[in-house]
C-alpha cells in the first residue's frame, strides 16, 4: 500500500489539509461526522447541514436537461475542430496556382525540360521516334507495373511525355533530363538514391520503386501549349 | 468621517466646475467634420454584399480609379469567388489577359525580367511599378493602394463627450462597422468650391470630408457621374437594361461597396457563420442555465 | 488533524493500477471535482474559469496563426492579409485571436475588481493575489508585443512610443536609457529585428503565464476560495462539491461570456482595434493620434498626466506595482466590501476613476483632459495609499452573518443572529 499512500499525498492534498486546519473547524468533506456546534442557535444549522448532505449526494446530474445541456456544449466545442483542421489545408492562393500553362515550342526533339507544378518537378520530354517505338513495343506483361505507353501520352501527341519527376520509391528526383545525365539501363530515367531504372515511357523496369512515374492531369490547350492541373 | 465627506464634496465641486468648461477641439484646426451614415446593403449584423452593386462598383474602379490606384491584395481570381462580385470565370480570364498594367515576371532563360499579361492568380495592379514612380508622377503625392482602404479609414466621433457611451452601446448592439465606407463615400461626394478665405495649395482640391480639406486627388467621379451602367464596354447601349442610372451618387456608392468588399472579402461568410454561432450559443447558454437551476434546485445559495 | 481524505475511488483495475503510479486522476478529482466550493458564490466567480478558457483559446489560435505568419518587416503585414483573405477560416482564427485579447482583458478586469470588492487579496490569500498581479503584468507584456505583430501604423508607432519610455532612464544615468532602448530594438530604431524578437517573446510569454496560472490555482486550492461574505468555510453546509455545482455554474457563465465574445468576433471584429493598423507600418509618417489598445488606456492616461517624462513613467509602472502591496495596505478586519459601509463608496469611486482614466487615455493630452487625468490619477494612488489604510482603521463593519450558511438561509435557517463581528471576524489574528 505504500505507493497508494504516496499517491494520496499529492501536492493539492497536502495543501488542502493545511487549509482545513486553518479554518479551525471540522472538515467540510466528511459526511459522517456531525459537527460539534458550540452555540444553541446552531441547532438549526445542523439540521440544515444534514439536509444538505443528503441533497448534495443527489444533484440531479442524470437529469435529461443536464445531459442535453452538456451534450450541446460538447458538440459546440467539437465543431471548432473543423476550422482548426481546415486552416492547415492548402489555402486559396496555393489552389489558384494549382494549374500552370507551358509553351512547348522551345523543346526540340530529343530534348527535355523540367517545370514546376504545385512545387513539384514535372518532366516534359520530346521523345525521338526511336524512343517512342521502344516504349510502344515493350511487352507489358513483363513490367512490374503493367501499363501501355499509349495510356501515358495523348493520342496524336505520342512524342510528348509529361510526368511528375518524383521517384515512386521514396520521393527523390530521378536523373535523365539533361544530356550528361545517366538515363539508366532502359534509356529513360535513373534514380540515384536507390537505383530505380525507368524506361522511355517512364515505367519502372528495375530497382525498388513500386510504380511507374506518375502522369499528372494535363491537356493540350493548343498545338504547342499544355496546361497541367 | 468628516475628512472623507469633505474630500468627496471637493471632488464633486471640481467635477461640476470642469463640466462647465468647454472641451478642447479634437482635430487640429478645430473643425468637426460630420460624416453621415449611409444605408449599405452590407451594414450591421445581418447585411450582405449586393453582387450586382459590387459588379457595378468594379466597373467604376476599372474605368475611373485604376488610372492611378492599384489593388495589389486582390487577385483576379477573387473577382470570381463566392461572396464577391462573382463574375464569370472566363470573362475574368479575358479581363486579366487584357489588363493594361502587366505583371513583371522573370528572370527568363536570358536572365532578364519581362512583362507578361496577368493570369487569374495575379494581383490587380495599378499603373505604377512602385511608390517612388507614383510619387514622381503625382508631384510627390501617393495614390494609396485601394485593397484595404475602407478598413484603413474611419470616422472620428464629433458628438458631445457625454453621449459617447450611448453611441458606443448603439454601435456595438447594431454591429456598426461601416465607418470606413461612410467616410469614403463622403470623400467622393465631398468635392466643393473652397469657401471664401481658403487658399488652396498648388494642384490641390477642396474636399469637405478630407481632414484638413486640401486633397491632392482631383475629383474622380464627375458631378453628373462617370460610368454609365446602361452601356457596355464598347459604349453601345445595352438592350433591356434595368439597373440604376448613371449619377455621381450611384457611382460613388457602388465603388465604395466594391472597395468595402475588397477590404473584407469574407464578410458574407463571417455573418452567416456568426448567426449560426449566436444561435448555438444562445440555445446552449439557456440549456446550461436550466441545467444549472436543476442541479442547484435543492441547494439554497 | 484532518479527517479530510481523498474521496477518489478508482473504479477499474486499470485506474487503480494507474493511480498507484501516477495519481493525476486523483489530483484532478480532488482539485476540480470534489473540491469544496462556497455555496454562495455569485456569477462574478465564474471569471476564473473564463480566464482559463481565454488563455487556452489564445494559445490555440495563436499557434495556428503562427503557422501562417511571417515575423519580418517586409512580410508581416502581407502575411496578416494573406491570413484574412486566403487561409481557410483564416479570418475567423485571426478575429478570434485579436478579439480574444480584448476579451481576455475584459475578463481579467472583472476578475481583479471582484477580488478588490470582496477582499480576496487579504490573508491568507496574499501570495494568490501577488501571483495574479504577476499574471496581469505578463498579460500586458504579451498583449503589447502581440499588437506589434501585424506591423501596421499603430503597431509600429505603439512600439516606438512605449519602448521610448525606457529612454527616460537617461534622466537618472545619462546614456543608460538610450542603451536600454537600443538593446530592446536591436538597432537604432524600431525595425524588422525588433519585430522578430517581439514575435519570439510573444510566443514564449503565454507559456510563462500558463506556469503562473498553475501556481495561482495551486495557491487558490491552499487557501480555498473567498466568497461574497468574505467568511471562511466553517461547516460542511457552507460548501458544495465543485462538480457538478460550481462546474455547471461556470459553464453558464462561460457560455454567456462566449455570446459577447462571438458577437465581436463575427459582427464587430475591428471595433476594438484601430483603422490605422490597416495601413502598413511607415517609419516616416506618424499617425495623428497614437492611442494604445483600450485595455492600456487608464495606464496611458496616468503616463501622460504627469508633466515630467521620467515622472510619468514612474507613475505608470507605480500604478501597477502598488497592486502588489494591496494585501498590506488594506487594514480592514473584514474582507467583503458588502460589510464596509464607508469603504463601499470609495470602491465605486475607484472603479469610476479607472473608467474615467480609460476615457481620458483615448483623448488628446491637452487642456481640460489633462486636468481630469491628473485628478483621477491622484485618486488612483490615494485610493491605495490613503483610503485603504485609513478607512480600514476608522470604519465599523456592518452586521455580518456568522457563517456562509447563515448568510444564505438567513438568521432563522443558519442560526440566530449574533452581534456582528463577534463570532465571525473572518481573520483570526
Amino acid at each position: 500500500m505504500v505507493p497508494y499512500q504516496r499517491g494520496r499525498r499529492s501536492f493539492v492534498k497536502l495543501s488542502m489539509s493545511k487549509r482545513v486546519s486553518r479554518t479551525a473547524g471540522p472538515s467540510p468533506f466528511d459526511l459522517h461526522v456531525s459537527h460539534q456546534c458550540k452555540t444553541p442557535a446552531d441547532g438549526n444549522g445542523r439540521n440544515e447541514e444534514a439536509h444538505l448532505a443528503a441533497e448534495i449526494e443527489d444533484p440531479n446530474r442524470r437529469d435529461v436537461l443536464v445531459l442535453a445541456a452538456n451534450a450541446f456544449a460538447a458538440v459546440g466545442a467539437a465543431s471548432l475542430i473543423w476550422p482548426f483542421v481546415q486552416q492547415m489545408n492548402p489555402d486559396a492562393g496555393a489552389k489558384a496556382l494549382a494549374s500552370t500553362e507551358i509553351d512547348l515550342t522551345p523543346v526540340k526533339e530529343g530534348q527535355a525540360i523540367t517545370v514546376m507544378w504545385r512545387g513539384k518537378p514535372v518532366f516534359i520530354r520530346n521523345r525521338t521516334k526511336d524512343e517512342v517505338a521502344a516504349a510502344a513495343k515493350t511487352p507489358v506483361t513483363e513490367l512490374p507495373d503493367p501499363e501501355v505507353d499509349a495510356k501515358r501520352v495523348k493520342a496524336g501527341k505520342e512524342n510528348w511525355l509529361v510526368m511528375v519527376g518524383i521517384c515512386t520509391h521514396l520521393g527523390c528526383v530521378p536523373k535523365g533530363q539533361t544530356m550528361a545525365d545517366s538515363k539508366g539501363d532502359f534509356g529513360g530515367w535513373f534514380c540515384p538514391c536507390h537505383g530505380s531504372h525507368y524506361d522511355t515511357s517512364g515505367r519502372i523496369r528495375k530497382g525498388p520503386a513500386p510504380r511507374n512515374l506518375e502522369v499528372p492531369p494535363y491537356e493540350f490547350v493548343s498545338d504547342t501549349k499544355i496546361k497541367i492541373g | 468621517m468628516f475628512m472623507t465627506k469633505s474630500s468627496l464634496r471637493a471632488v464633486l465641486g471640481a467635477v461640476t466646475l470642469a463640466l462647465l468648461q468647454p472641451l478642447p477641439a479634437e482635430a487640429a484646426g478645430g473643425d468637426h467634420i460630420s460624416i453621415a451614415k449611409q444605408p449599405w446593403s452590407f451594414a450591421g449584423f445581418s447585411g450582405q454584399y449586393d453582387k450586382e452593386q459590387l459588379q457595378r462598383g468594379f466597373r467604376v474602379y476599372r474605368d475611373v480609379c485604376k488610372a492611378c490606384h492599384g489593388m495589389k491584395r486582390i487577385a483576379f481570381r477573387n473577382l470570381v469567388q463566392p461572396g464577391g462580385p462573382e463574375f464569370d470565370e472566363e470573362a475574368v480570364k479575358a479581363l486579366a489577359a487584357s489588363w493594361d498594367n502587366k505583371i513583371t515576371d522573370g528572370p527568363n532563360e536570358k536572365g532578364k525580367m519581362f512583362e507578361r499579361p496577368a493570369k487569374l492568380s495575379d494581383p490587380i495592379l495599378g499603373p505604377h511599378k512602385n511608390e517612388a514612380e507614383a510619387r514622381d508622377t503625382f508631384n510627390g503625392a501617393l495614390p494609396p493602394d485601394l485593397s484595404i482602404i475602407v478598413k484603413a479609414r474611419t470616422v472620428e466621433p464629433t458628438a458631445p463627450w457625454y453621449t459617447h457611451i450611448f453611441l458606443m452601446a448603439r454601435d456595438i448592439l447594431t454591429g456598426y462597422q461601416e465607418a470606413g465606407a461612410d467616410y469614403l463615400y463622403a470623400l467622393l461626394m465631398g468635392y466643393k468650391d473652397p469657401p471664401a478665405g481658403v487658399t488652396l495649395g498648388d494642384g490641390m482640391s477642396y474636399n469637405a470630408a478630407f481632414p484638413g480639406h486640401q486633397i491632392a486627388m482631383v475629383q474622380p467621379i464627375q458631378t453628373e457621374g462617370s460610368v454609365d451602367y446602361s452601356k457596355d464596354d464598347s459604349g453601345k447601349a445595352m438592350a433591356n437594361y434595368a439597373g440604376p442610372k448613371m449619377s455621381m451618387e450611384q457611382n460613388a456608392r457602388d465603388v465604395t461597396a466594391f472597395l468595402a468588399w475588397a477590404a473584407d472579402p469574407s464578410l458574407n461568410d463571417r455573418k452567416r457563420i456568426g448567426w449560426q454561432a449566436m444561435l448555438y450559443l444562445l440555445v446552449t447558454t439557456f440549456l446550461l442555465y436550466l441545467a444549472k437551476k436543476r442541479i442547484w434546485a435543492r441547494v439554497k445559495h | 488533524m484532518s479527517n479530510h481524505v481523498s474521496t477518489y475511488n478508482p473504479q477499474s483495475r486499470f485506474a487503480k493500477w494507474f493511480d498507484e503510479r501516477l495519481p493525476i486522476m486523483r489530483l484532478v478529482h480532488d482539485s476540480f471535482v470534489d473540491f469544496p466550493t462556497p455555496r454562495n458564490l455569485n456569477y462574478l466567480w465564474t471569471f476564473g474559469g473564463i480566464l482559463s478558457f481565454c488563455l487556452v483559446a489564445q494559445i490555440l489560435t495563436g499557434v495556428m496563426l503562427a503557422m501562417h505568419y511571417q515575423p519580418s518587416a517586409e512580410g508581416a503585414f502581407n502575411s496578416i492579409e494573406h491570413i484574412r483573405r486566403d487561409v481557410n477560416f483564416g479570418w475567423m482564427i485571426r478575429n478570434f485571436h485579436a478579439v480574444g485579447a480584448s476579451m481576455f482583458f475584459v475578463a481579467v478586469y472583472i476578475h481583479i475588481f471582484r477580488g478588490l470588492y470582496y477582499g480576496s487579496y487579504k490573508a491568507p490569500r496574499e501570495i494568490l493575489w501577488i501571483l495574479g498581479v504577476l499574471i496581469f503584468l505578463a498579460m500586458m507584456a504579451t498583449a503589447f508585443m502581440g499588437y506589434a505583430l501585424p506591423w501596421g501604423q499603430m503597431s509600429f508607432w505603439g512600439v516606438t512610443v512605449i519602448t521610448n519610455l525606457f529612454s527616460s532612464l537617461d534622466g537618472i544615468i545619462p546614456g543608460f536609457g538610450t542603451a536600454i532602448v537600443e538593446w530592446l530594438w536591436g538597432g537604432y530604431s524600431v525595425s524588422g529585428t525588433t519585430l522578430n524578437r517581439f514575435f519570439s517573446l510573444h510566443y514564449l510569454l503565454p507559456f510563462v503565464i500558463t506556469g503562473l496560472v498553475i501556481l495561482h490555482v495551486w495557491a487558490l486550492h491552499v487557501a480555498g476560495q473567498n466568497n461574497p461574505t468574505g467568511i471562511e468555510l466553517q461547516h460542511k453546509s457552507d460548501s458544495v462539491p465543485m462538480a457538478p455545482y460550481a462546474v455547471m455554474k461556470d459553464a453558464v457563465g462561460m457560455f454567456a461570456f462566449l455570446i459577447v465574445f462571438a458577437w465581436f468576433v463575427f459582427f464587430l471584429p475591428d471595433y476594438l482595434g484601430h483603422a490605422d493598423n490597416y495601413i502598413e507600418a511607415n517609419p516616416l509618417v506618424t499617425p495623428p493620434h497614437i492611442v494604445p489598445e483600450w485595455y492600456f488606456l487608464p495606464f496611458y492616461a496616468i503616463l501622460r498626466a504627469i508633466p515630467s517624462k521620467l515622472g510619468g513613467v514612474i507613475a505608470m509602472f507605480g500604478s501597477i506595482l502598488v497592486l502588489f502591496f494591496v494585501s498590506w495596505l488594506d487594514t480592514s478586519r473584514v474582507r467583503s466590501t458588502k460589510y464596509r459601509p464607508i469603504y463601499r463608496w470609495f470602491f465605486w469611486l475607484f472603479l469610476f476613476s479607472c473608467l474615467a482614466l480609460g476615457y481620458l487615455g483615448a483623448k488628446p493630452a491637452e487642456g481640460v483632459y489633462v486636468f481630469w487625468a491628473r485628478v483621477f490619477t491622484a485618486y488612483y494612488f490615494a485610493h491605495f495609499l490613503i483610503v485603504m489604510p485609513i478607512v480600514g482603521l476608522i470604519e465599523t463593519p456592518s452586521k455580518m452573518p456568522r457563517s456562509i450558511t447563515e448568510s444564505v438561509l438567513g438568521p432563522g435557517g443558519g442560526g440566530a443572529g449574533t452581534p456582528a463581528g463577534a463570532a465571525a471576524a473572518p481573520e483570526k489574528r
